[in-house]
């Protein structure tokens, strides 16, 4: 037992030192290599439009099941009106930037990590470097920067769809005065609500992306070595979300308030 | 000129490559054979910097390769090609995108002038019109050519060859060998070739360097080395698998 408590810690000691590796080097990468910006709008299109569906669905259902919860509970002290303003909230600082960052980790993070590690069992990132193409410029930079800038796009979506259809469902569903709905969401929604959900959302895109290019380029050989890589890079980024999210929170909070 | 001093590396307790010494000449075709999994890839990514040593020393034109970081290795490896065993072509790009990857990234050439190099290199391969093709569409030895033509179209002064002629039929193996002749007197260019195919040495090599137990066993001329009746020369050229079998009057 504490043989695999030992062995656990070291797995993770080691894999933060190699994740931390990686980032040093991407931030290398922005200074002294230049930048393919082609390759970064293509990668923005499979990372952010490709990502559309399953992200939308996702916001849409998290906010109708949100509403629905909350009047359940706050009709039962008559403050259904304050309906909206517990989904906005909810949506804005936690639900949109965490879902959608777990939704993003089990599509893109695996992709990248399939992808990469496809690449580096079939010899393509050794061609690479024969090619004097360092891998992080090429394959790393491009990911990063375009997670980057397509996670918050895809958390406003998904916030946006949420409040919208939270507020269909509390207006149209449940009966619930569509204008007191609206006015007590606007009224008890603040910017630091939202704000800390994009600064969470940049940091969120940014391990997804980091895990999923790391978990990639260190993976075994073989086909197995790919499938591991995948899961890891799913798992991994999806605690590292949770945990990451929790102690946002805490800092954000005091910082925003 | 290529100098390899001591290397030395080891795969957890598995000791690869134990003291490897050789020297290879600017404009030689040499050739490195030794038994499966007996480290001659190893050996050559790690002229290239892609494997570093457990200790030892690879010198390019002097130039120390151990130590240096990924970002100072990319300026050596200019002056190098490698030709991968299973040709490692980027499946998501075209053959004429694979050809061309270094010329597109460095910007220094025009879009025609560019083409017109894949054309040439892609001629020289004998894989001319290939150019809006997938890897996934093309022959095991066509990979390889293609694999040489993304080698040599920035002309290095080294070209690697990792076991070129490795799952291909004799003749494909026959035109493999006879491109890697001809890149290698028509480029003037260092050749370097792993192989245990002992019809492929004798055709390529000048130099041949026999590895054994993670050491360079023999160096010698394809001549020398046919004719040798060191026993482990002798059985590996003539591929002896059982040690009481040898008999050198055969």
């Amino acid at each position: 037992m504490i043989g695999m408590a030992k062995n656990f810690v070291v797995e993770v000691v080691d894999f933060a030192g190699a994740v931390g590796r990686l980032a040093s080097e991407i931030v290398r990468a922005l200074f002294v290599s230049r930048i393919n910006w082609k390759d970064v709008i293509r990668q923005m299109h499979f990372i952010g439009v490709k990502s559309q569906s399953v992200v939308l669905i996702t916001g849409a259902f998290t906010g109708m099941v949100m509403a629905a919860q909350t009047y359940f509970q706050f009709h039962k002290v008559l403050m259904d009106t304050a309906t909206l303003a517990v989904v906005a909230v909810s949506m804005g600082s936690e639900l949109g930037p965490v879902l959608t960052a777990l939704m993003v980790a089990g599509r893109i993070g695996a992709a990248i990590a399939a992808e990469l590690g496809t690449m580096k069992v079939t010899e393509q990132i050794d061609a690479l470097r024969t090619l004097a193409a360092h891998p992080v410029d090429y394959l790393v930079v491009p990911r990063i920067l375009a997670i980057l800038i397509a996670m918050p796009l895809l958390t406003a979506e998904s916030i946006f769809v949420g409040i919208l259809a939270g507020y269909l469902v509390g207006s149209q569903l449940l009966g619930i005065d569509p204008a007191y709905l609206w006015h007590n969401a606007v009224r008890y929604t603040g910017i630091e609500d939202i704000g800390a959900g994009f600064i969470k959302t940049f940091v969120f895109g940014g391990l997804i992306g980091i895990i999923g290019c790391q978990k990639g380029l260190s993976c075994p050989q073989g086909a197995e070595g790919v499938g591991k890589a995948t899961t890891e890079a799913v798992v991994f980024s999806s605690i590292a979300i949770l945990v990451t999210n929790f102690f946002l929170t805490m800092v954000l909070n005091r910082l925003l308030d | 000129m290529i100098e390899v001093r001591h290397l030395r590396k080891s795969f957890g307790s598995q000791k690869v490559l134990d003291d490897v010494n050789l020297v290879i000449e600017s404009g030689t075709a040499v050739v490195i054979i030794g038994v499966s999994g007996g480290g001659k890839s190893v050996l050559l990514k790690h002229l290239i910097g892609l494997m570093m040593p457990d200790s030892g020393e690879v010198l390019i034109d002097g130039q120390n390769l151990v130590g240096l970081n990924e970002r100072q290795l990319l300026q050596v490896r200019h002056k190098f090609g490698l030709v991968f065993q299973m040709a490692a072509l980027f499946d998501s790009m075209t053959v004429e995108e694979n050809v061309g990857f270094v010329l597109d990234r460095e910007r220094k050439l025009t879009r025609g002038e560019i083409d017109r190099r894949i054309a040439r290199v892609l001629d020289l391969v004998d894989l001319g019109g290939t150019q809006k093709k997938k890897p996934a569409e093309l022959s095991g030895g066509m990979r390889k050519r293609v694999g040489l033509a993304r080698a040599i179209i920035y002309e290095p002064e080294v070209v690697l060859y990792d076991e070129p002629t490795t799952g291909l039929d004799p003749i494909v193996s026959d035109s493999i060998d006879k491109l890697i002749i001809r890149v290698q007197q028509e480029l003037k260019i260092t050749s370097v070739v792993v192989t245990h195919d002992m019809r492929s040495t004798r055709r390529v090599g000048k130099t041949i360097f026999l590895l054994h137990q993670g050491r360079i066993h023999t160096t010698a001329s394809p001549e020398d080395l046919f004719a040798s009746t060191d026993p482990i020369v002798h059985r590996f050229v003539n591929g002896i698998s059982d040690e009481k079998q040898i008999d050198f009057t055969t």
